[in-house]
Formats: structure tokens, sequence, C-alpha cells
């Protein structure tokens, strides 16, 4: 059955509406491959044989809780408690879709308020909204606010933002009138003097992400300020968990602050779900995208939690509104309260601590082997860039590493061609000091 | 409703008024009241050049946003910061405190293209 209702005259007069010729036209910008391909399914299978297929098929992946991981590169494996994953789960807070209604079902309002409230704390900025697809969203829509309050033509992101939320950017702008320049990086930050030479009048923002994508902190307080200088904003993508530790972006004259969160509590699953987080200044509150959730009180005087500010949305300010999104990630943001009032600011600033121990430790003990050289000589957080040396290739230690149940640093090559022979190390609370005895053990054999 | 004889208006209902080399506009006392309570007005940049009927301001009320049109052509030489804190004054006193900006108008004539009090008058009863 097609469930498409329209009649061919109606979809021939629909297509002259909008000036295609034929609807194939439309699917133009999808790759060829994926293209026309008919379903050609085998006969059906009981729910036992599916099980079982399902299961045979997931069997070669390998469980972050039977290896080692080293990976960081945007995605975290961090420790999620028990009573996070079991509050989560209850029916009342699995279900729930963003509010629509301003007033109704207040205690998914409430929990977003909390939740905007913590950003805040963490971020140390005036406000934060419900939350984004995630952290590449967050940015994109930061340099979407930008370019639309400033009308000023140009982005200059730094060459040290991680390469996929480089790419999202890209993606978003792709219909606006703007250009993105790049900003090189010496010896792992960013070269402060060639954003000062690009800053002009005509840059609506700079974006910046703390610690970088090699793991090494950026200058963020001196690029903020040669920002500001011109009048452009400062946007810094920042790593939740290293808050514990570093000065929040609201320290250093950040005036839109992102992250990506799925760090506070939710798993890294294949590549998804993220969680963007999103805060900004009082200057920028009517431009913020998404949900924002206030604290009111009700005619006899009761506090209660509402949707405010909703004239900033599409559906009031239609095409005069700066972003398009009405929407949240509920869940994850409520997986991040969780995890973020279990732990309190104390138990954060542990956390941030043990990441950075544990990074350092291995750090000064994988300097030690002659063919591994550090990348960069820079302050880092709980990553870290080094190279391998003497023509021994990371990619084939990695497979080495990976047979001893280690997965090892994620190679540089693909984004940063000069740095071919590198790698990106984390080193997070759940790699334990023997953890890293096996990975040395294994080293030494290789 | 209040329509003052020495204003002139737009049929999108905003009102002009030469002061000087500049002309201050603002809404109707009909504007205002369609609007309902006004939260929050955004204004242009000082210096902003615009031509007539273009988009020049935008007036936010509790449940819509509506564009305020230039009445004439011209350049932003001020604009009236202390609806930013205090909006409302759009409602309370639409024709005086309530004022959106002021242009240097490049265009004079176009001044006599704008209804004059007694036709606005009309124009609103006739869209009653």
């Amino acid at each position: 059955m097609d469930y498409t209702p329209h009649t061919d005259e109606q979809v021939a007069q629909m297509l002259e509406t909008i000036g295609v010729h034929a609807f194939e036209e439309l699917l133009q910008t999808i790759p060829d491959e994926l293209k026309g391909r008919s379903l050609d399914l085998p006969a059906g299978l009981s729910e036992s044989e599916v099980l079982s297929l399902c299961e045979s098929i997931a069997l070669p992946n390998r469980s972050l809780r039977e290896v080692v991981s080293f990976l960081g590169f945007g995605a975290y494996h961090h420790v999620i408690p028990t009573v996070a994953e079991a509050l989560a789960s209850r029916g009342e807070w699995l279900t729930p879709y963003t509010p629509y209604q301003a007033e109704a079902s207040q205690g998914t309002l409430q929990m977003i308020y909390e939740f905007q409230t913590m950003v805040c704390e963490l971020m140390q900025m005036d406000l934060a909204n419900a939350s984004l697809y995630d952290g590449a969203s967050s940015l994109s829509e930061a340099a979407v606010l930008a370019l639309r309050t400033s009308h000023r033509p140009r982005l200059l992101i730094a060459e040290t933002v991680h390469p996929s939320s480089r790419q999202v950017v890209a993606t978003y702008l792709s219909g606006f009138p703007c250009v993105i320049q790049e900003i090189p990086h010496t010896n792992g930050v960013t070269d402060l003097e060639a954003l000062a030479a690009a800053l002009k009048d005509d840059v609506a923002a700079v974006l910046m992400q703390q610690p970088n994508v090699f793991g090494v902190l950026e200058p963020t307080e001196q690029a903020s300020q040669l920002a500001h200088r011109v009048g452009a904003l400062f946007i810094a993508s920042v790593s939740p968990i290293s808050l514990g530790l570093l000065k929040p972006p609201g320290a250093y004259g950040t005036d839109i602050a992102v992250a990506e969160g799925r760090c506070l509590g939710s798993p890294v699953a294949y590549g998804g779900p993220g969680l963007g987080l999103f805060a900004t200044t009082h200057a920028l509150i009517r431009k913020v995208p998404g949900r924002l959730v206030g604290c009111t009180v009700d005619e006899s005087g009761r506090r209660g939690f509402t949707l405010t500010l909703q004239t900033r949305e599409q559906h009031i300010r239609r095409e005069k509104a700066t972003s398009n999104i009405c929407t949240n990630e509920g869940w994850l943001a409520l997986r991040a309260t969780i995890f973020l009032s279990l732990l309190g600011p104390q138990g954060l600033k542990e956390l941030a601590f043990l990441n950075l121990q544990n990074a350092h430790e291995l750090f000064e003990r994988l300097r030690e082997f002659p063919f591994i050289q550090p990348a960069f000589d820079q302050p880092f957080f709980n990553e870290f860039t080094i190279r391998c040396l003497n023509g021994s290739r990371i990619e084939e230690l990695n497979r080495k590493l990976l047979n001893a149940g280690i997965m090892g640093g994620l190679p540089l090559r693909p984004w940063y061609p000069t740095l071919a022979d590198a790698s990106v190390w984390c080193v997070t609370e759940m790699v334990s000091r023997e953890h890293m005895d096996h990975l040395i053990e294994v080293l030494k054999t290789v | 409703m209040l329509i003052p004889e020495e204003l002139q208006y737009t049929k999108t209902h905003e009102w002009a008024k030469q002061a000087g080399e500049e002309i201050l506009v603002g809404i109707t006392a009909h504007a205002q009241e369609e609007l309902r309570d006004v939260v929050y007005v955004e204004l242009p940049s000082v210096g902003k050049v615009i031509k007539q009927g273009e988009s020049t301001a935008v007036v936010e009320s509790v449940k819509a946003a509506f564009d305020i049109y230039a009445p004439v052509s011209g350049t932003v030489t001020r604009t009236n910061t202390a609806l930013t804190k205090s909006p409302q004054l759009v409602n309370h006193d639409c024709y005086g405190q309530g004022w959106f900006f002021a242009l240097k108008p490049s265009q004079p004539g176009e001044l006599n293209s704008l209804f004059t009090a007694e036709e606005y008058a009309k124009l609103l009863q006739q869209s009653v």
C-alpha cells in the first residue's frame, strides 16, 4: 500500500509551483549508492530465531566492559552511578517529550529548571537553556546566534576545535551568507598572533574549544579579550567534567558557552545520543535557541515552573526567530541532572582530579618508551597527544593492543595530515592502575 | 481612540513626528491595544540606513512579534533605550515616552505620502 495521499496531478502541480521538473530532482543531494535500493527481504523468522541472529551479529562488538579504553576525542567513558540509571528508567521520566504546553507537567519543568541551574553553576554563566541535540549543534547554534545578532559576515574557528564539530558548523551554515575562517595552531594551541591578525570588525565571533581536540589547554582568556576588542563574541566549547578543576567559561569573558554533556551520566553508545549544553549571558537572553524554563508563582503564591520568553521561539517570531529549534534532549538532560546532583561540586572536583592524575601518570609512563614522544609541550587535562617515532605506525600498534584487550589512542592522521604519526590518548577515572600496568607490559613486547 | 492631530501615520500603524531635523517614530494607540502587553522591543542600531517601508524594529507582546516599518527613508539617529528596560511604556504612553527611534530623512518628500490624523481615523473605521 502506498501511504502517499496525493494524486499524480497534485504532485505535478506542487512540483510546478516550486519550479522543479521531477520529484527525483529533490533527491539529488542524496548519494547515488543510497538511492533506489529495493528492500529484498527474506522470509519471516520466529522471535527466537531473530534474537539469535541479532546476537550473532552483535557478538564481534567489543564492549567497554571487556576492554580497557584509552579513546576519548569527544566521547568519554565516565562513571554512571547505578542510582542515575535506576531513576532515569522510571516510566515518568523515561517517556516524556520536551514540554509544549507552557505550564503542563510541572515535574518535567522543574527537572529542566534544576538542569538549567546546574549548567549555569557549572559554566558560571547567567542562563542556560533546556539543552540541544548535542555539543556540535550547540556550537552551531551559537555561531548562528552570533551571525544574526551582530550582522557581521565572518566567523573565526580554531583548527583545534573537534573536526566533526567544525564539520557540523559548516553544514549548519551552508545556506548562510558568511565566511568561516580557520585559525591555525602552533605547538598544539591556537596561534594568538594569527587570531589577532584575522580579527577585523567584520568578525561575528571566535569559536574555541577548551581543552582542545589534542587535549591541550587553550589561552581562552587572551583569545576572549582579543575577540571583544573588535566587538566579536567569544564562544567556548568546554568539557563539563574538566570544570571541576578548570576555570569556568564565565570567568574568562565567554559570551556563549557550549558543551557535549553526554559525559554527565550517559554512556558512550556508538556515537549517540548526545546532549548539547548551551549557556549565555543576560545580554543575549532574547536570542537563546530552544526551550527555556522559568520559575514563578501561581495565583495563590505557590512556586511553579513554566516555559518562558517563548516569543523568542519560531512559532511566535516566525522568520524573525534566531533559531528554529523548539525541542530539547530531555532524557539525557535528566540523566545529567541526576549525575550532577549525586556528585555535587566537591564530587565533580574529585572526579576531575582523578582524571587529571590518571592522565598525567600514564603520560609520564608512556614517554619513557624510546619510540614514544609527546607531540606538544603543553598543559593538559585528561587527554594528551603522543607521536610514534622510528616508523612505528600507531594504527599497527593499536591492532596489537586490541588483541590484548586494549583500545589505544585515536590516530589523528585522517584529520591532521601534518600529525600523521600522532594519536590522542584519554585516561578517565575508569582506567585503573592495573589497566595502565597491563598497557605498559603489552607495549614492552611490541 | 487617541489620534493626535499633529502627527502623520502609516497604514501599518506607525506614527511619525517632525522634531527639528529628525522624524520620531512610534506605534499608534490602536496598534498597542491590539498587541496587548508589550514585553520586549528590539531597536535598530544608530547609524543604520533604512528605506521607507523597511522593517526597522521588532515589538514583542506576550503572544506575538511584529515588525515596525520605517515611515520614511533615512538614517537612524537615536533609539529610545528606555524601552529596553521598560517596554510597557509602549502601552502606557505610545505617543510620548513610548517612541521607538528617530531618523534623519533622506527623501523629505516621502512625508507627503503619509496619512493625516483624519485619514488614519478613516482607515481604522474602514478596517473595523
